[in-house]
């Protein structure tokens, strides 16, 4: 078995092979700009465009005019908050979004916010990070022009009940923005079905290229209109400028068709490894802790906390398996996970809190091995730790007095 | 964040990981740190006469955390008390080449020091009452 073992694919895929191999003639061979519309170099990248578009909408059950290419789903995410609420104010400038959502609506929304062009309401989340879609219909004023609610969340997978916050969205009347980023392509997405009227998602999570991404942008019932954020040569209807990244483009389209035809299998294949993973971990070791839903998650997803270990100091002793931790020790800010403190779990087990994603090209011969030491570290830390040790003489760490500092 | 030497070394090969009785005749605990902090310290030194013989730590905390106590209870062995009460945590961050953000792991570990060293005092002197 080869080392390192990658089992942090929430963060990025390793690109698919043949997602490489369909893009390698648009660099040098076919370099032609899409938007030339008078040589048969254009036409040439403009056909490969609009193949991949159609990959692209295939997957989420869209009509591949309504994709709009991007640079990823951070740029997708600001071009939905920013677009509706720029396009909309004479009707309103209320957003309503979550606790656990990613950064890039987060930080988006509080940008909007400080600039005084918009007021968000924050909905927390229950203990497994699920919306209440009755929570949304609540937050709803005269003002509200948007819903940014994600489909699946990046730390715990906890999936949202989208199709319910869909049908409460169109029921008012107010655009339904979803970032999908984590779940395109791992589980099934129907933008019909979801009432989605706005969708981030993009190429690198699903075994495709960095760089680009796509905003799904409903034309139909209702005709969605967005304020581009960048201007230029009119690109993408206007409402994303810049000359497209062919062969990413093309990248993109082959990694959707390749989900669209293999994530059933696929997904049954993770959620067993997963299960694996779980089971093989929790049963050895005494208090660890699920976070997220115990079954409405993504099928590749597993986050678990060790208590008393701290998160970054089992990564440390994990340097041949790629993983992330919510500890603050690994973050700039030196917070614990906001995901993790929204559903109520503690700051101690948030600081001990392990995610673990898998992927396409992962095995089980490295789920086993990621189990055998991940049991020999939390085991190897617990003996080093005096939380641990307390623990084991019966001492309540709740009742004790720290000295925080 | 790539890790020094000195911090991988001691995280691989922690010295001193223990405890001594907190009620033992000469034993000093210092507790520092807070588990929602997601750093907890117990330093724990064995004085005889005014000279530190053995020191103890367990930690709860990242790398940087460990490798700090576990440099320190290196450095607290063979000193004299008043020599103990000397040791700053610059000269952890110096000897473990800790970045910035990691500073705060050797002020703990200074702060673990000093209680510990206050403890055995308090004690001591209780003890010669």
């Amino acid at each position: 078995m080869k080392l390192p073992i990658f089992l942090d694919n929430h963060s990025t895929t390793p690109m698919d092979p043949r997602v490489l191999e369909a893009m390698l003639p648009y660099f040098v061979e076919k370099f032609g700009n899409a938007a030339s519309r008078n040589h048969a170099f254009g036409w040439e990248a403009e056909e490969a465009v609009e193949t991949a578009r159609k990959q692209i909408a295939k997957l989420i059950h869209a009509d591949s005019k309504e994709i709009v290419f991007t640079s990823g789903a951070t740029e997708s995410d600001n071009l939905a908050l920013k677009g509706v609420i720029e396009m909309y104010h004479e009707k309103g400038n209320h957003i309503i979004t979550s606790a656990t959502e990613h950064r890039a609506v987060l930080d988006t929304a509080k940008a909007l916010e400080t600039k005084g062009k918009a007021t968000v309401t924050y909905l927390s989340v229950d203990k497994h990070g699920m919306v209440n879609p009755e929570d949304v219909r609540k937050a709803i004023t005269d003002k509200t022009v948007l819903i940014s609610i994600m489909l699946a969340n990046n730390e715990i997978g906890t999936i949202n009940p989208v199709k319910e916050i869909g049908k409460i969205a169109k029921e008012k009347g107010i655009l339904f923005h979803c970032d999908a980023t984590q779940g395109v392509g791992k589980i099934p997405v129907n933008v019909q079905e979801m009432g989605i009227d706005l969708m981030s998602f993009t190429g690198h999570k699903m075994y495709g290229p960095k760089g680009v991404g796509a905003l799904y942008v409903r034309k139909k019932a209702p005709r969605v209109r967005i304020a581009s954020q960048m201007d230029g040569g009119g690109h993408e209807r206007g409402m994303r400028s810049g000359t497209l990244v062919v062969p990413l483009i093309v990248g993109f389209g082959k990694a959707c068709e390749l989900c669209e035809q293999e994530m059933e299998a696929e997904g049954r294949k993770l959620a067993a490894m997963r299960d694996r993973l779980q089971t093989g971990i929790m049963k050895a070791l005494e208090e660890t802790y699920l976070n997220g839903h115990p079954t409405q998650r993504l099928p590749h997803n597993l986050n678990i906390s060790f208590a008393y270990v701290e998160g970054e100091s089992l990564l440390m002793g994990l340097k041949e398996i790629a993983l992330s931790s919510g500890s603050a020790c690994t973050s700039a800010t030196l917070e614990p996970s906001y995901v993790l403190r929204a559903l109520g779990v503690g700051s101690d087990l948030a600081h001990s809190s392990i995610r673990f994603g898998l992927g396409r090209f992962n095995t089980n011969e490295q789920v086993d091995y990621t189990i055998k030491r991940m049991i020999e570290i939390v085991t190897k830390l617990r003996e080093m730790s005096p939380l641990y040790e307390m623990a084991k003489e019966g001492i309540d760490l709740k009742s004790v007095q720290w000295a925080a500092h | 964040m790539a890790y020094s030497e000195k911090v991988v070394d001691h995280y691989n090969n922690p010295r001193n990981v223990g405890s001594f009785k907190k009620d033992e005749k000469g034993v000093g605990t210092g507790m520092v740190g807070a588990p929602e902090c997601g750093d907890v310290m117990k330093l724990q030194i064995r004085v005889e006469g005014d000279k530190i013989v053995d020191a103890k730590f367990k930690t709860f905390g990242c790398g940087s955390a460990i490798a700090s106590s576990s440099l320190a209870t290196e450095w607290l062995k063979g000193k004299t008390i008043d020599e103990a009460q000397t040791i700053k945590n610059t000269d952890i961050v110096q000897e473990l080449n800790l970045p910035p953000v990691k500073i705060h792991c050797s002020v703990l570990a200074e702060d673990a020091i000093k209680a510990a060293l206050a403890d055995y005092k308090k004690k001591a002197e209780t003890e010669t009452k």
